[in-house]
């Protein structure tokens, strides 16, 4: 049996179908004669080939199909008295004396059709006569094709009886007794398949089985469309009769498929009523089956339905569905001790989705849910399962697309439980996930607790897990601590104390990220707390309260803290910048000693820790802009900046870096704006010593490589002196320009460097200043090109 | 070749005719050639009447010495050919000796004949009932002519007839309990019963129901027994497993049954059983085999 080839089969089948063609054609001969008794000996011929064993279901069902088409035929002819002359009555007899009982039943079955469409004798009679008759055929395949025939052939017969005869309980329920008996007997033989013949291949008798649920589910499927087969029948006979079946066979492949063809086959109208009863079969099941699959397929067929309108929600609510779901899942679980993890949480999953759908209002009953996860989880230790943790993230994703609005799930006691089970990975693909939901929806999250809450959520980004040793790809962490930065600035209240709290909260958690995080986060975290500044600095009358927690010196005094941390890290630069930015914001504040002391921070930074000379540049340009715009100072510590600044642009490595910070520094001493700063004569010393540097620079660059590089910075330094020309500074005479350009000029005939465009659009600016007219014009009159 | 046979013919047609020959119900009879003739049928204690006519060949005369008609019952051993047991005879005299020259007709009855036994036809013996007319003469041999006919008895259904049960089986391998219905039957009845299976531990591959014949013939050593198989009807097919209950439904009137005979004059008996096979996948059999006691019924 087990070494079956295929081409083998194919040539039983070939036999079998030539013995059908064979006795058929005699059959349609005798049929043709009108001769009953060669009708039943060809006939009775004919389906002896289906007492085959040699064929696998496939190829038995093809057999079977042949024999199926010839057998309406014959049906047609029982049913013409007129042509064979018997009596159903005696038919019903006759065909009974074949000896061999699988054409006797076919032929019995064929007959006993005939027989109650002609309602000589009451169809619940001879329903029960046929389907008990049937018990004959024990052999699984044999038997299942043979019921299904049955089935088949009393299809219509059944629905007629089922549904046409309104109001007689008694003959729909003759109908549902007689399928639910077939159906019973059906699935029994399809269990026994499993154990037919010993060790043979197990996979490929599920496969075989599998092949053949269909005919088992059809009778299911035929209940469904009776008519008759109302609620009350529905729950008082046909769901109890058939749970009992599924659960007493304790057979995996079909506790699967019938339970997963009740659900599908029946309304969901039903489902819902009797939920309690259709739920009390999942925990008595093989533990080897796949039930959150079907539960999860039950609980969504159920929120679908209670999308569909309205007035069922009603329903739901009576029959009171969420509690038991949870507690069938619960039992479920419990039950079956061996089902991994991943079923568990699908499970939930499922549930949660029932719940979003069914229940959206129903917070607690999200969290319901989450805790009972949790429970569950807390039995194993840390998910190691690739497809158990993709279903955690599902659960835990379910909430937040569904109220975009992730504050809610920040009330969700059980969420932050759940996320612990994630190894650390996931932990923060899940922390991405909310981040994401945040900024998608543009949610503001407003309070400290919530913040408090939602840093415990994703403190897989926000610093290092226990035990987190694993590589990390640099992209991907970028990725991360920038969606962190951003998530910041999505933190916001109004109220500048609540605020306060907020960042302190941020800032305690970001601390503890170590310094991987801290340029990431740090910036976010300063300009969040520079915008509280200026908001207080707005509204500045309000908060005279004696005991106001929220002022802006408490806030920089945080922000120099979170500077302070950043440049232990070290990461100079970015702190610099913000400490410019903090004496910006303190400029604005008025508080003079503050921003001094912010630049005391900024001038060590770049004495300690500043050595490269290109970040030198920067740093210094970046502070000439920022000092240039500060009014908060004293006549004498701004010359003590002042005086620094300019010393370390003279400082600067590069001749023509030195030329640019200097001429750069004179803006130093010269601010536009009511009492601003107008020291014309200093401002003429900067440019004259970047002028000298600038000569030095040239002379350095004709003696090292023989070319004339630095005539921009010439050009440069020109720019600037008409600058300060226009803006009215007396230092700068039409003459120092006209002295300038001169040189200029000599360098290039001498350097005979090609034509420069700069100074070449400089000059032409200088032609439209003077041709322009008026007092510019005049003032730029006295300059000869 | 007319005049050979003719020299071969016998002296004069014998018929006899029943006087309600043509109301009575005429069954099928198979003859020794094989050849099956329709002849009437009896049953105990009715009365056997009709006419006997002699129609010498044209231009002859037959001379007797007396016509007489017998009423025979035999039982016939095919082992033991030629001898026949006349269980029952009875003689009307038709004419006295002397000459028959023309067509001539002799009224007969034998009234209320006991005929208990029936009409038989089994594997080693026949048990007939026939009309025997006898023309003696003295020279050219007497001129015999037989008519046979058939004789059925009907009884009453049975006052007790108990169903069969039975639980049998073979240790820790398989135990079945089976139900017939009755024990008595009828020929146009139908068996109904169950078997019912407690415990199945072999692969069985199926099940049928035999209906066995069991002749015997003879007394003490010359006692010879003869069993066929009349029916053999598919109950099952396939393996049942525990619990499981099979049904039984087996009309008797397509088989050619007869009912019953117990030591029908000490010569022979013929009885029916009922015989339960399981084949297992070994193709082993396993049977169990009851009597059951079959009667004629009067149709209704």
């Amino acid at each position: 049996m087990l070494l079956i080839g295929a081409e083998d089969e194919e040539k039983w089948l070939a036999e079998g179908i030539a013995g059908i063609q064979h006795n058929a054609f005699y059959l349609h001969r005798a049929l043709d004669s009108n001769n009953l008794r060669d009708a039943l000996k060809y006939s009775a011929q004919m389906l002896s080939e289906l007492r085959t064993s040699k064929l696998s279901p496939q190829k038995y069902y093809e057999l079977y199909m042949r024999a199926f088409d010839e057998l309406r035929i014959l049906e047609m002819f029982f049913k013409d008295e007129s042509k064979h002359g018997v009596s159903v009555v005696d038919l019903y007899e006759l065909v009974q004396h074949a000896g061999n009982i699988l054409p006797r039943l076919y032929l019995l079955c064929t007959v006993g059709s005939v027989y109650i469409k002609s309602k000589e004798a009451p169809a619940k009679e001879l329903l029960q006569d046929l389907v008990e008759m049937c018990h004959g055929v024990q052999h699984p395949i044999r038997g299942l094709f043979l019921r299904s025939y049955l089935a088949q052939i009393s299809r219509d017969k059944l629905l007629d009886i089922g549904s046409d005869y309104e109001g007689d309980a008694e003959t729909v329920m003759d109908a549902v007794e007689f399928i639910l008996e077939n159906f019973t007997e059906m699935n029994k033989l399809w269990v026994r398949m499993q154990l037919e013949g010993p060790g043979r291949v197990r996979e490929k008798r599920e496969k075989e089985r599998s092949a053949l649920q269909e005919l088992v589910g059809k009778n299911l499927h035929v209940l469904s469309q009776i008519e008759g087969v109302d609620l009350e029948i529905y729950k008082e006979t046909v769901l109890p009769r058939v749970l009992e079946q599924v659960v007493n066979c304790k057979d995996d492949l079909s506790q699967y498929y019938l339970m997963d063809c009740i659900i599908q086959v029946f309304p969901d109208e039903y489902h819902l009523q009797t939920l309690e009863m259709l739920l009390a079969a999942f925990p008595q099941v093989q533990p080897t089956v796949d039930i959150k699959t079907v539960l999860s397929r039950l609980m969504d067929r159920l929120s679908k339905y209670a999308a569909s309108s309205a007035d069922v929600l009603t329903e739901f609510l009576q029959v009171e569905a969420f509690t038991k779901l949870s507690n069938a899942i619960e039992k479920v679980i419990e039950m079956q001790v061996d089902m991994p993890a991943v079923g568990a949480i699908t499970l939930y999953v499922s549930l949660l989705t029932f719940t979003l759908r069914v229940h959206p209002d129903r917070l607690d009953y999200v969290d319901q849910v989450l805790g009972a996860c949790v429970k569950k989880l807390s039995s194993i230790p840390k998910l190691e399962d690739r497809w158990a943790t993709k279903q955690l993230v599902a659960l835990l994703s379910a909430p937040l697309e569904k109220y975009n609005d992730t504050v809610t799930a920040l009330t969700l006691s059980n969420y932050p439980r759940v996320m612990d089970h994630l190894d650390n990975g996931t932990n923060k693909v899940m922390a991405m996930v909310i981040i994401e939901s945040i900024m998608k929806n543009n949610t503001c999250i407003s309070t400290a607790d919530k913040v408090e809450v939602l840093f415990e959520l994703i403190k897989g980004l926000i610093k290092d897990l226990d035990g987190a040793t694993d590589e990390l790809d640099e992209e991907d962490f970028k990725d991360e601590q920038n969606s962190v930065a951003k998530l910041i600035h999505m933190l916001y209240n109004n109220e500048p104390e609540e605020m306060l709290k907020i960042i302190c909260i941020v800032w305690k958690h970001t601390m503890a990220g170590g310094p991987k995080r801290l340029p990431f986060t740090v910036p976010s975290l300063v300009f969040s707390a520079l915008r509280l500044v200026r908001q207080m600095q707005g509204q500045e009358g309000d908060i005279v309260g004696e005991e106001v927690p929220a002022t802006p010196k408490k806030i920089f005094q945080l922000l120099s803290q979170m500077i302070e941390a950043l440049s232990a890290v070290p990461s100079p630069e970015l702190a610099l910048r913000l400490y410019l930015q903090c004496a910006k914001a303190a400029n604005g504040c008025d508080l003079e000693y503050v921003a001094y002391e912010f630049f005391t921070q900024v001038f060590v930074l770049y004495e300690e820790e500043i050595a490269n000379s290109k970040a030198q540049v920067t740093a210094i340009h970046l502070i000439i802009g920022a000092l240039q715009r500060m009014n908060v100072f004293n006549v004498e510590n701004r010359d003590t900046l002042t005086h620094k600044t300019t010393g370390y642009s003279a400082r600067l490595l590069k001749k023509p870096d030195q030329c640019r910070a200097v001429y750069a520094c004179s803006h130093l001493f010269w601010v536009d704006g009511q009492d601003g700063i107008r020291d014309g004569e200093r401002v003429l010393l900067c440019l004259k010593r970047a002028l000298r540097i600038a000569n030095a620079a040239q002379q350095m660059a004709s003696i090292a490589r023989d070319s004339s590089g630095p005539l921009t910075l010439f050009v440069e330094i020109l720019n600037k002196y008409l600058y300060y020309f226009e803006k009215g500074n007396k230092q700068i005479t039409a003459a120092v320009i006209q002295h300038l350009i001169e040189l200029i000029n000599t360098e290039m005939q001498s350097d005979s460097a090609t034509s420069d465009a700069f100074l070449a659009s400089t000059l032409r600016y200088i032609q439209f200043q003077k041709q322009r007219g008026g007092v510019m014009g005049a003032k730029f009159e006295s300059i000869k090109l | 070749m007319n005049f050979l046979i003719g020299a071969f013919k016998p002296a004069c047609n014998i018929s006899i005719t029943f006087s309600d020959g043509k109301s009575r119900k005429q069954v099928p009879m198979k003859k020794e050639n094989g050849k099956t003739i329709m002849v009437s049928l009896f049953q105990s204690k009715e009365s056997i009447a009709g006419k006997v006519s002699i129609e010498p060949l044209q231009g002859k005369k037959i001379e007797h010495l007396g016509v007489k008609v017998e009423l025979l019952g035999q039982i016939e051993m095919y082992f033991d050919r030629g001898n026949f047991y006349d269980f029952t005879s009875l003689v009307r005299e038709l004419d006295v000796p002397g000459d028959i020259y023309e067509r001539k007709t002799y009224p007969f009855e034998f009234s209320t004949v006991e005929m208990p036994y029936e009409t038989y036809n089994g594997a080693n013996l026949r048990l007939r009932y026939v009309l025997k007319v006898t023309v003696s003469r003295n020279y050219g041999g007497s001129i015999v002519e037989y008519q046979d006919f058939i004789v059925r008895n009907y009884s009453p259904p049975p006052s007790i007839n108990n169903s069969i049960k039975m639980e049998v089986g073979i240790e820790d391998c398989l135990h079945i309990e089976f139900e017939y219905n009755k024990s008595k039957y009828h020929l146009k009845d139908v068996i109904i019963g169950k078997i019912y299976f407690l415990l199945v531990r072999i692969k069985i591959k199926n099940m049928d129901l035999e209906i066995r014949r069991r002749e015997s013939t003879g007394s003490g050593a010359n006692t010879h027994v003869e069993t066929e198989t009349l029916a053999k009807f598919e109950l099952m097919d396939g393996a049942p497993v525990r619990g499981e209950s099979i049904p039984i439904r087996l009309f008797l009137s397509p088989y050619e049954l007869t009912p019953t005979y117990r030591n029908i004059n000490n010569k022979f008996s013929v009885k029916y059983y009922l015989n339960l096979v399981l084949v297992d996948e070994e193709d082993r059999r396993y049977f169990k085999q009851q009597e059951i006691a079959i009667y004629r019924q009067q149709d209704s």
